[in-house]
């Protein structure tokens, strides 16, 4: 069966994706030009664990924040529940301790927790003070510029990372801007990120190289420069192809991030949606485009 | 709901720690009545005291001026209570979890040695709030307790955990010998307040007299206490909003035991 949005082919394939740990963290600082920059110095550098030991990005900035001020929340997933404290010790006491008036909160309810401001706060070298607000424990750790509260706890839970789907366009530019009506698109679900840069991918890469020490190299089959070399995926007229890469803390919101993208990037210069995978052999989770879009 | 309805107003103080929702969890209102109390020196009944109705919920609701009975809610785990009138000494003194909501004023040791729960005093509460007992090493440890009146003399002594918000004045010695947690008066702190202050915060929003073994250390915006005035906000304490937005001098102290405590003083600049 073949279906079409907007006069686009959606491919009847499907994107493979992984099993991930996930915590969302919880930025506020005095203004949202600071929460801001903290979250995005954290979400730095986080675009893939192949190359980053783990992948982050910006969910979005929160109303309702613990202290009242503005504040945006982070989502940062790991492969092994144990690399989760290890990478949020780094990221939130390299990036977030050190920004003017941020405080840190634990942004998921979730019965598996680590302990990060626990930890962060022997940065307070026997100085520390902890309170206790509402059940949650906080700890303060003195700063030069004051005080940095960061909460005792974080919860993680299991999550699901490498969700993709690759547009097809006949154009550089058609299929950027496909591409970033999909991002902008996305950015509204709630509960996942889009890891990299601008929320798109493009140099999307297969899991093997000709070169012993490599594990991953250039996806040759959606590489429109080799379509004449190599087995391609990439259909006559089609000159660029793109990926969206999705991070989630559940395999819905994974979903619900794969239907609105593809609505929104299937424009006018767009041939094809199609999606990453292995065959089925890697991945724990199979997203069916067309399922997920029937869904709707 | 159980009600009880004072019947006579008692000449001599009254023990009846058992008017609590772990007792009368399950009872029917005859067997309410028959748990014993102590009336001045003599052993009586519940019901001598008391008319009760109700179903034996965890809901407890009290009418009367019950200013001569103790222990009310003491040592409780669970449930509410609620108060139409005063209470005497020890109310929820030594309590676990659940509530307490007193619409009047409550005689001393309200909430001493509490490890948990909720305590609400619409008027104004005695000496020994949330403090320890002579002889004890700590006082309150755990829970909220929040007076809309004010209070008397060694607000939270010995205080180990947990929070006590007093809208009002406090008498002497607030927060004496504490080794954490937090006390907020929004009226006017008494003398020597934080004496013996190992850990622990004081909040005061009036310049208190602090005694010389605190030092002056900054002004500054502590992040927790606007996180904690919100959590007041969110159970009904009127929270002025420059308080949660505003500067504090904070003092180091007492220098006299460790020096690890701190009061901070609204900044009003």
């Amino acid at each position: 069966m073949t279906l079409y949005i907007n006069g686009v082919e959606i491919e009847d394939t499907f994107a493979e994706a992984f099993k991930m740990w996930g915590a969302r963290v919880v930025i506020t600082a005095k203004n949202r030009k600071w929460a801001l920059e903290a979250a995005t110095k954290m979400t730095g550098f986080a675009t893939s664990v192949i190359g980053c030991k783990c992948e982050a990005g910006i969910e979005g900035e929160v109303e309702d924040t613990p202290d009242g001020r503005p504040g945006v929340s982070v989502l940062l997933f790991t492969p092994s529940k144990d690399d989760l404290p290890k990478r949020l010790m780094e990221r939130i006491g390299q990036t977030v301790m050190t920004c003017p008036t941020t405080a840190c909160f634990n942004g998921l309810s979730a019965p598996d927790k680590v302990s990060i401001g626990g930890q962060l706060r022997y940065f307070g070298d026997g100085y520390q003070m902890s309170k206790v607000i509402d059940g949650r424990r906080f700890w303060r750790i003195p700063v030069m510029e004051g005080e940095f509260l960061i909460e005792e706890k974080f919860g993680i839970q299991r999550s699901v990372g490498g969700g993709n789907f690759l547009i097809l366009g006949e154009t550089p530019d058609v299929t950027l801007e496909a591409a970033e009506r999909a991002v902008e698109a996305m950015q509204r679900v709630r509960g996942v990120v889009l890891p990299f840069p601008g929320g798109i991918v493009r140099s999307g890469s297969k899991t093997r190289s000709r070169y012993k020490f490599l594990i991953a190299s250039t996806n040759d089959a959606f590489c429109p420069t080799l379509r004449g070399v190599v087995e391609s995926a990439v259909p006559e007229g089609v000159n660029s192809v793109l990926e969206i890469v999705i991070d989630g803390l559940d395999i819905e919101a994974v979903e619900e991030a794969t239907r609105v993208g593809i609505r929104a990037a299937c424009i006018p210069g767009v041939r094809r949606i199609s999606a990453g995978n292995y065959g089925g052999t890697l991945g724990q989770f199979q997203i069916h485009l067309h399922k997920v879009l029937e869904a709707a | 709901m159980t009600t009880l309805t004072l019947k006579l107003q008692p000449s001599v103080p009254v023990e009846a720690g058992v008017i609590t929702p772990d007792h009368f969890l399950g009872k029917a209102p005859a067997e309410v009545a028959d748990l014993p109390i102590t009336v001045g020196n003599e052993q009586a009944r519940l019901g001598d005291l008391f008319s009760v109705t109700g179903n034996g919920t965890a809901e407890i609701i009290l009418e009367g001026d019950l200013a001569r009975v103790k222990h009310i809610g003491a040592g409780m785990t669970q449930g509410r209570i609620t108060v139409h009138g005063n209470v005497g000494m020890h109310l929820g003194a030594e309590m676990r979890g659940g509530e307490i909501v007193v619409h009047g004023n409550a005689d001393d040791w309200a909430g001493a040695e509490m490890t948990g729960g909720f305590i609400r005093i619409t008027g104004n509460a005695g000496h020994g709030l949330g403090g320890a007992y002579r002889g004890s090493r700590r006082g309150m440890n755990r829970g909220l307790i929040v007076v809309e009146g004010s209070a008397g003399n060694e607000v939270g002594a010995i205080m180990r955990r947990g929070l006590i918000a007093v809208l009002g004045d406090v008498g002497d010695f607030a927060g004496a010998f504490m080794t954490a947690g937090t006390i907020i008066v929004f009226g006017r702190l008494g003398a020597r307040a934080g004496a013996g202050l190992k850990r622990g915060t004081i909040v005061a929003f009036h310049p208190p007299e602090l005694l010389p073994t605190f030092r002056y250390d900054c002004v500054y915006q502590p992040s927790f206490l606007r996180l904690m005035l919100q959590s007041l906000r969110a159970r009904g304490v009127p929270v002025k909003e420059e308080y949660l937005t505003g500067y504090y001098r904070r003092y180091s102290g007492d220098f006299n035991a460790l020096g690890k405590g701190e009061i901070l003083v609204y900044d009003q600049r």
